[in-house]
């Protein structure tokens, strides 16, 4: 492992995510080959990354849109997340191939997101622990079926072919240390935040935290657990010892903790709209309408989701 | 205490459970299914059409009933839903009833209101489980059907179990909260009442196993709702699944005196939830 992360970033690890010509009745429209560069970085001693686009999951980007960790200890290496599809999960095996022999002896799954967990199945051949929240059994089990259903609209038939939900094996109650053979990583279930499973990875050797989607800089974050769960944990997040954050979505990596201020702003303009239009008595329809528009320069997908933040917020928030 | 039409619904509730089931199988089995869109809907609608009103006309569109809702749900599993009344009309309403032509019971809720309750708009929140018309339908005195529709793009919003802080949701079920509103004068053109309930409740689909057992989770929610001030009847409703998790009601209503609000809720556990709050003619 050197020490300059820089020198050895890009150049270490690029695999590809092969192309994959959609035909027949379901494409509707045919797609020529083509091959997506997967870019495993170092991004410390030890600690490498991969950067997913910040868009919606669709064939063109083999659903690689959230960030992906990898950590190699001296005796056994694990991987953050195994990406949107079976194509990308394979191709992070093939990164990590390329950058160490050492076996893959966990696959953490940061929550129960498909773009964070649908190229689990990739994994099998090495027979790591999936390890995840208490919570994510729960959640798998109850989205599971629906995720594999309605995904195969977005990211069409072809990527969706052996993608398998693979539900974790070790849990985390609270705290969870796993051993990489003297090198330690320290894992954290949260209370409902982005989901009800959330999961956050520490790699105090490095000062590196994987965030999961705990963590969004640059893509909108997305509310499917608790607003208020969230900004209430935010000053526990913030007090995680890192140097360093690789994010669930946005630039990989990011300092630690400067990469909460700009979701943590965005929480707090979008709970302050919200709880004025419910004291002015505006209905849900209407507030969702102007609730957080303030923000929408700062972000990517803004569109994408903003108004369903500021429906679950109004839900949530409605009940103070 | 059931009305002849609140029986009738209930039998077309139960044959509806099945024949949805149907349709929504076939939408998973064809992913061009779930683009069929309008057409879809109504074909649906035409096979349902008999289980919910009989071979009974209806008129379509008269201004007696509207309903609003966004054209591209944002979150599927709450989609508002607006309901105007024609309030020259309203007092001469016998029921009405919501149909979602694509979940998996499309009788979403059938309301009565009170003889001098002057409803003449009601906001709640459903589930949508694929692009769909939601249709409502007023049952006048007289016996004539008018309904109103609209297209809602959606997926999913029964199938996808709600696994938000599930926890959370558990312990505090049965809880209500009551806001009141004066509405202000250029929204509407009484000077009625508003009230908002809201009702802790997760709701359940039925359609969700038990991780450890996997067994199905049985159906469980809101099945009866009456909402009064002092013995006067606003507002009763029987739903379904296809209202959304922690039922929420927001209407107007012409009070009558200063008498307390009173909710009561029974769930299909056999769950009893009651609550009354002092009638505040200023809003809070």
């Amino acid at each position: 492992m050197g020490a300059d992360p820089t020198r050895r970033g890009i150049v270490t690890g690029v695999g590809a995510m092969s192309g994959i010509a959609l035909s027949g009745a379901f494409s509707r429209r045919v797609r020529a080959a083509t091959k997506v560069e997967f870019a495993l970085r170092v991004i410390a001693d030890g600690v490498f990354a991969f950067q997913g686009v910040d868009e919606l999951m669709h064939p063109e980007n083999r659903g690689a849109i959230c960030n992906l960790g990898v950590v190699v200890g001296p005796e056994a290496v694990a991987v953050i997340d195994s990406g949107g599809s079976l194509v990308e999960g394979q191709a992070l095996v093939d990164a990590i191939a390329a950058v160490t022999a050492r076996p893959v002896r966990y696959l953490i799954n940061t929550h129960v997101h498909p773009d964070h967990i649908f190229g689990n199945a990739a994994f099998r051949p090495l027979g790591p622990t999936i390890v995840g929240h208490r919570n994510l059994p729960a959640a798998l089990e109850a989205r599971g079926d629906y995720y594999l259903r309605s995904y195969r609209e977005q990211l069409g038939d072809e990527l969706m072919q052996g993608i398998e939900i693979m539900p974790p094996t070790l849990l985390v109650e609270d705290m969870l240390e796993l051993d990489l053979g003297g090198r330690t990583l320290r894992l954290k279930a949260w209370d409902a935040a982005h989901t009800d499973n959330d999961l956050t990875i520490l790699d105090p050797a490095s000062g590196t935290l994987f965030a999961g989607d705990l963590v969004f800089l640059g893509h909108l974050p997305t509310l499917d657990g608790s607003l208020l769960g969230w900004l209430r944990q935010m000053d526990a997040l913030a007090g995680i010892e890192a140097v360093r954050v690789v994010p669930g979505h946005g630039p990989a990596p990011t300092g630690w903790p400067d990469a909460l201020d700009p979701e943590r702003r965005y929480f707090e303009v979008l709970a302050a709209d919200v709880r004025k239009a419910i004291r002015d008595g505006a209905p849900l329809a209407k507030a969702v309408r102007t609730a957080g528009r303030s923000e929408a320069a700062n972000w990517t997908l803004f569109d994408d989701y903003n108004e369903r933040n500021a429906t679950v917020a109004y839900a949530e928030l409605e009940w103070e | 205490m059931q009305s002849d039409v609140f029986l009738k619904l209930r039998r077309s509730a139960a044959v509806l459970l099945f024949a949805a089931a149907t349709a929504c199988a076939l939408a998973v089995a064809d992913p061009a299914a779930a683009q069929q869109s309008m057409a879809g809907s109504e074909k649906i609608w035409e096979s349902l059409r008999g289980d919910v009103v009989g071979d009974r006309p209806i008129l379509v569109d008269t201004g007696l009933i509207r309903i609003e809702a966004p054209k591209r749900a944002q979150d599927a599993a709450l989609v508002p839903v607006d309901i105007y009344i024609d309030p020259a009309r309203a007092a001469g309403i016998k029921a009405v009833t919501m149909v979602i032509d694509v979940n998996p019971a499309p009788v979403a809720a059938t309301f009565q209101f009170g003889k001098d309750a002057g409803v003449t708009h009601l906001s709640t929140r459903v589930r949508v489980n694929d692009y769909s018309f939601l249709r409502v339908i007023a049952e006048t005195e007289s016996g004539e059907l008018h309904m109103s529709q609209t297209f809602v793009k959606a997926s999913g919003g029964c199938s996808a179990p709600a696994a938000k802080n599930s926890k959370e949701a558990l312990a505090a079920m049965g809880q209500m909260k009551l806001r009141q509103f004066v509405p202000a004068a250029d929204e509407v053109m009484t000077t009625s009442q508003e009230l908002q309930l809201m009702i802790r409740h997760p709701n359940n689909s039925g359609l969700q196993r038990d991780p450890i057992t996997q067994y199905f989770i049985p159906a469980h929610f809101v099945q009866n709702l009456k909402i009064s001030q002092g013995d006067r009847l606003i507002l009763a409703m029987e739903g379904g699944i296809s209202i959304s998790e922690d039922p929420n009601f927001r209407f107007d209503f012409a009070a009558h005196g200063t008498e307390d609000i009173r909710v009561e809720a029974a769930d299909t556990d056999g769950k009893v939830f009651t609550d009354q709050w002092p009638f505040d003619p200023t809003g809070s």
